[in-house]
């Protein structure tokens, strides 16, 4: 009951604050955007100065062309909104107060964190669905019908992919007191996973290799990723748990 | 069972040692005035006891619940109004009052008489469906004080409830804070001593993190009060005025006498014997007196002599 009157104050103050309209309208836009782009870069290629010699080079835009930009849209897009919007999550409500002014009443520290994260967690899913709806239809459109099952397949994987980031960030969130810092310490987090993912060893378990999966799914190629999904669960319950543990202990 | 017990509280931040073993004891149904110089502890102390921040050392209770025990029996039966309340600016008052209830687990016909009951009661009722990043501090501070009286707290603690209002504003808030004898224990820290000594039944003076008194309000006055009268004469018996206090310095019962142009102030350590011969002694000398009166000692007098001892040791 605590964590639904928390969660009801979440999502209210995502509508308000116009997070979700944000971080649905990008996702949407972008989406939709994929599939458009790629059956129209061979005319805009032409319109480039020698852009026909160009654009003969070029091969005709298929399915999964459209697939790639897809997955390079929301990876990229997915990625910056989930450290702009959960940057300031908890260490805004510290250094303004309003956690002090909350947990002086009987809501446990977990419930605050774990309410914050499934309302962001929801956002996200709800954006991301739209967003694979729109960009479905749109493909269809313009190549031909995708396998409907592999591309959900996709967008569930492009879901914990940026929830590894969200609850990076939460737990960022959690360790400082300002919304910068907080930001600051999640892209340094980003940095470090972006060169680790240089190394062909280690890359195939990092959180990135679950897009590749996915677009691959999409594309009727048989490849699978487990421990990049194990990993990037463990990602987020090690991130959730170090927050829950971090804030449990913090003064307010 | 006292409301708040606290034993020994200690908090050190570094090198600095803002509680320095505090002990004392609140009584339930009392309005207790915390009353300390700014720096002395008394924000720390309510951080303490409503669990924001962990003692370095020392015990207390509140509404018989450890600090630093069962962080959500102790949260349950409390109040706190910080010093600058702060809210979610896009939500108006009706909603953040119905989300703090909800928190406190009513149910929603509950919730919804409390909320307007709490809204009529910090005036904010007409303003009910205006955004609260639109409220004035004065407005702030009333919608602060209804959030802590959500849940019919045991023990409510307010930070310098009164100090951001005007007048209309402190009156209407001292007044609500009266009410709450005898149905809450309110622990108020403040340094306006007007406030304490309208409202306050005990009183604790701190400073440097230490307890220095704690008393009731009119057994503080009177135990560290000085006895003085105060003699006014016509402006044209500055003489005689400056003549008579000379004499009366010699007097065994007279501890001190300042005096200007027309006002003598004679600090006595026998009343009685002051009572009987001052005015006499006045007539002898020649004043013509506009005014004779012993000065009620004020809380303000007390504080600062205590606070200066304080200071000093």
């Amino acid at each position: 009951m605590i964590f639904l009157t928390a969660l009801r104050k979440e999502l209210l103050e995502q509508w308000r604050s116009y997070r979700l309209l944000i971080v649905g309208a990008v996702l949407i836009v972008f989406g939709i955007a994929s599939p458009l782009l790629a059956r129209l870069t061979p005319e805009l290629i032409r319109l480039v100065p020698n852009g026909d010699a160009l654009a003969a080079l070029v091969p005709a835009p298929t399915a999964a062309d459209a697939v790639a930009q897809y997955a390079k849209n929301m990876n990229q897009f997915g990625v910056v909104l989930a450290l702009l919007v959960t940057m300031g999550a908890v260490a805004q409500e510290k250094d303004k107060g309003t956690a002090a002014m909350m947990l002086v009443k009987p809501m446990p520290r977990s419930v605050f964190l774990m309410a914050k994260f499934a309302a962001l967690s929801l956002t996200f899913a709800g954006s991301i669905a739209l967003a694979a709806v729109g960009s479905y239809v749109y493909t269809r459109v313009l190549f031909g019908a995708l396998d409907a099952s592999a591309w959900l397949a996709l967008n569930l994987l492009f879901l914990v992919f940026v929830l590894v980031f969200v609850a990076l960030t939460l737990l960022c969130s959690t360790l400082m007191r300002s919304a910068v810092a907080a930001g600051g310490l999640a892209f340094g987090g980003l940095v470090v996973l972006s060169i680790l993912s240089a190394l062909p060893a280690i890359s195939q378990v990092l959180p990135g290799q679950l897009i590749v999966w996915g677009s691959g799914l999409a594309l009727g190629a048989d490849i699978a990723a487990w421990p990049a999904l194990g990993v990037s669960l463990a990602l987020i319950a090690i991130s959730l748990v170090g927050a829950w543990l971090v804030f449990e202990r913090q003064e307010l | 069972m006292p409301a708040i017990r606290i034993e020994g509280l200690q908090k050190v931040f570094g090198a600095v040692r803002a509680l320095d073993g505090l002990t004392l004891t609140v009584e339930p149904g009392t309005v207790f005035g915390f009353l300390g110089p700014n720096g002395a502890g008394k924000t720390t102390t309510i951080r303490l006891l409503t669990g924001l921040a962990r003692p370095t050392g020392g015990r207390a209770w509140v509404a018989g619940v450890e600090i630093g025990g069962d962080r959500r029996r102790l949260t349950g039966r409390i109040g706190h109004l910080p010093e600058e309340p702060v809210f979610y600016p896009w939500m108006t008052p009706r909603e953040f009052l119905d989300h703090v209830a909800r928190v406190f687990g009513l149910s929603a016909p509950e919730r919804q008489t409390r909320v307007q009951e709490l809204l009529e009661l910090a005036d904010l009722a007409d303003v009910a469906r205006r955004r609260i990043g639109g409220f004035s501090r004065g407005m702030r501070q009333r919608l602060g004080l209804a959030q802590a009286l959500v849940n019919r707290p045991e023990v409510i603690f307010l930070d310098e409830p009164a100090s951001a209002l005007d007048p209309a504003g402190r009156k209407d808030v001292l007044d609500l804070i009266g009410r709450l004898r005898g149905q809450s224990t309110v622990f108020m820290s403040t340094h306006i001593l007007a406030d304490v000594e309208r409202v306050c039944d005990t009183v604790g003076i701190i400073a440097r993190g230490k307890l220095i008194v704690e008393a009731p309000q009119k057994e503080l006055v009177e135990q560290y009060a000085v006895p003085a009268f105060e003699v006014e004469c016509n402006d044209g018996d500055a003489p005689q005025l400056q003549v008579w206090a000379d004499a009366l310095r010699a007097r065994p019962w007279v501890t001190s006498v300042s005096a200007d142009a027309s006002t003598a102030r004679v600090v006595v350590s026998d009343v009685q014997t002051a009572k009987r011969e001052l005015m006499t002694s006045a007539a002898q000398a020649g004043l013509l007196l506009t005014r004779y009166e012993m000065v009620r000692p004020s809380l303000e007098d007390v504080f600062l002599r205590l606070v200066g001892e304080g200071g000093r040791s």
